[in-house]
């Protein structure tokens, strides 16, 4: 039985998380079809046909998904699950899967099986639970196992196939919930979720201002996507988008430099799978230095510039 | 209008959790226990709109142990007006809850159901959803502001990238992300007050609800430890180890 990936996009292409989430469909060796739906999203479509391992892109395109509602999407995906006969449901377990799924594992009357990091076999993951201070192997005995994956624990597929795009009729427009209006971060800077680099900031930091005057020329020098504590959000230094945790983002890029974050447990749940941490804190004692790779115990606002001019 | 704010008794916070030695799960014997954080952000919410006139009455409900009562007594505290438990010693799954809710929300008709976005122990982040997808309700997950308005609910919510606002027709289900508020301490006073309202409990059977699990938890095991590298003395010494050794830069 084919396993379908639901694709987050934003219409004209496909975000980051999508192609993590092919690669964890890809441990399940079965064929793979991506569900596009959107609304004049051709171009998702067409982007999603050509990542390695897809066999088959189904498209609806209706105004309907135009701003990706809960209620509509899930509506949708029932019906295709069941004229699909797939064995395996698959989203990210970003902001966008986590909304949607859920709906459509209740209306398919199956669990869920958030966040996952493995892949056992094909009804066994591995999961982290209590903020990733454990890590379960879970089984599911549902006829459909619907799943949410955690983007940072599969590499992301390439591109290079040439799968058949196929348009697939819309749902009926619930017309429950609208959308009034977004306000996006706008940044030049990589998408936290999907960077290489990240430079991250505590309530070290102080202020606002010297969250931004002092990590932005270093974010600038790597190329690095910016994040930041709670403690850090909670202060109002930076936008809740900025947060890396066990309620914010999980992140695990090739490289982590915490500066003026003293490490609380949630906060290392969000970042403890970094391939390198850095950490610079002026007390020794901090809990991010029994995660860091390097630490360097000084006054952030002394070393951070130190850095930009030593790199 | 009347609230339901269904509550999950969790694992305290602040405790550092154990795996048991035998890979069965989480140790949870003679372990502090509190309300899920996030649910107490929906108690809270759904207080304020009580104390703004919006909401008439607040029912707190969870599904769980016996001890869970110790937990709805906390959100009467901080100002629910009654409680209701559906008492079971099962392992009980979201899918289970979410239809033991849609069975009180059939019995209770309540206009909103404000929960929490996540349990922090099984960090699941569905029953909100499930349950809007039951009722056939539109839903408004990780909110951070919610304001009822006539017979509808403006709802911002936190999501990648930003923030979203959606607006809903009531009857709806709200999911609360932590900056919605500040949830307040319970006085004394509160406490006391909280004793003498009303508890009701029920089983799953009473509400016709097959609570049997869909997932089998094989095992549990601590997550691969991160050992602490090495303190470096200076700037210098820590690009060159970048370079160098990490080979990152």
């Amino acid at each position: 039985m084919p396993i379908l990936v639901i694709a987050e996009h934003d219409n004209v292409g496909l975000k980051a998380a999508t192609l993590n989430t092919v690669s964890a469909a890809a441990k399940l060796g079965a064929d793979i079809e991506v569900l596009v739906a959107g609304s004049n999203c051709g171009a998702a479509a067409e982007a999603a046909a050509k990542l390695t391992g897809v066999a088959k892109v189904k498209v609806a395109d209706a105004a309907a998904y135009a701003e990706q509602g809960a209620e509509n999407l899930a509506a949708l995906l029932v019906d295709v699950v069941k004229a699909g006969g797939y064995s395996h449901v698959l989203a990210p377990a970003t902001t966008f899967g986590k909304n949607v799924l859920p709906r459509v594992a209740a209306l398919l009357d199956v669990a869920q099986i958030s966040d996952i990091t493995a892949v056992e076999s094909a009804d066994t993951f591995v999961r982290p639970i209590y903020a990733g201070n454990a890590r379960a192997t879970v089984k599911s005995a549902d006829p459909v196992k619907v799943i949410t994956v955690r983007t940072t624990a599969f590499d992301a597929v390439g591109t290079g196939g040439s799968a058949t795009v196929e348009a697939i009729a819309a749902g009926p427009d619930l017309a429950q919930s609208k959308l009034v209006g977004r306000e996006l971060t706008k940044s030049a800077r990589p998408e936290l979720g999907a960077a290489k680099i990240i430079v991250s900031g505590g309530r070290g930091l102080g202020s606002g201002d010297n969250y931004r005057a002092v990590l932005e020329p270093l974010a600038d020098k790597l190329g690095a996507a910016m994040g930041a504590s709670r403690a850090a959000v909670d202060a109002g230094f930076v936008p809740n988008d900025y947060q890396v945790g066990q309620t914010g983002k999980i992140v695990a890029p090739q490289l982590y430099v915490a500066v003026g974050i003293s490490g609380a447990i949630q906060h290392l749940a969000g970042m403890k799978d970094s391939k390198v941490i850095v950490a610079i804190n002026k007390d020794p004692e901090a809990p991010i230095f029994q995660v860091a790779d390097y630490g360097l115990v000084a006054d952030l606002f002394e070393t951070v510039p130190q850095l930009v001019s030593a790199l | 209008m009347k609230i339901l704010v269904p509550i999950k008794r969790v694992v305290d916070y602040n405790v550092k959790i154990r795996v048991k030695a035998d890979q069965s799960g989480v140790e949870l014997a003679n372990v502090k226990m509190a309300m899920n954080p996030f649910d107490e952000i929906a108690v809270e919410e759904a207080v304020r709109l009580k104390e703004a006139g919006t909401a008439t009455e607040v029912v707190a409900v969870s599904a769980g142990v016996t001890q869970c009562q110790e937990t709805l007594r906390t959100a009467m505290a901080i100002g629910a007006d009654r409680g209701i438990l559906v008492e079971s010693d099962a392992d009980l799954q979201p899918l289970a809850v979410a239809k033991l809710l849609k069975a009180l929300v059939d019995k209770e008709q309540p206009t909103l159901v404000i929960l929490g976005k996540q349990a922090i122990d099984d960090d699941s982040n569905q029953t909100g959803q499930m349950l809007a997808a039951l009722l056939g309700w539109p839903q408004a997950t990780f909110a951070s502001k919610v304001e009822v308005a006539g017979d509808g609910v403006r709802v911002t919510r936190e999501i990648d990238g930003g923030l979203e606002t959606l607006s809903l027709p009531l009857p709806a289900v709200v999911t609360t992300d932590l900056r919605l508020n500040e949830p307040r301490y319970a006085t004394l006073p509160n406490i006391m007050k909280a004793k003498k309202k009303p508890l009701d409990t029920v089983k799953p059977a009473d509400l016709g609800v097959d609570v049997t699990p869909r997932l089998t938890t094989l095992k549990v095991v601590e997550p691969a430890a991160r050992s602490a590298g090495i303190k470096v003395a200076d700037v210098a010494q820590l690009v060159d180890k970048l370079k160098n050794e990490a080979k990152v830069l």
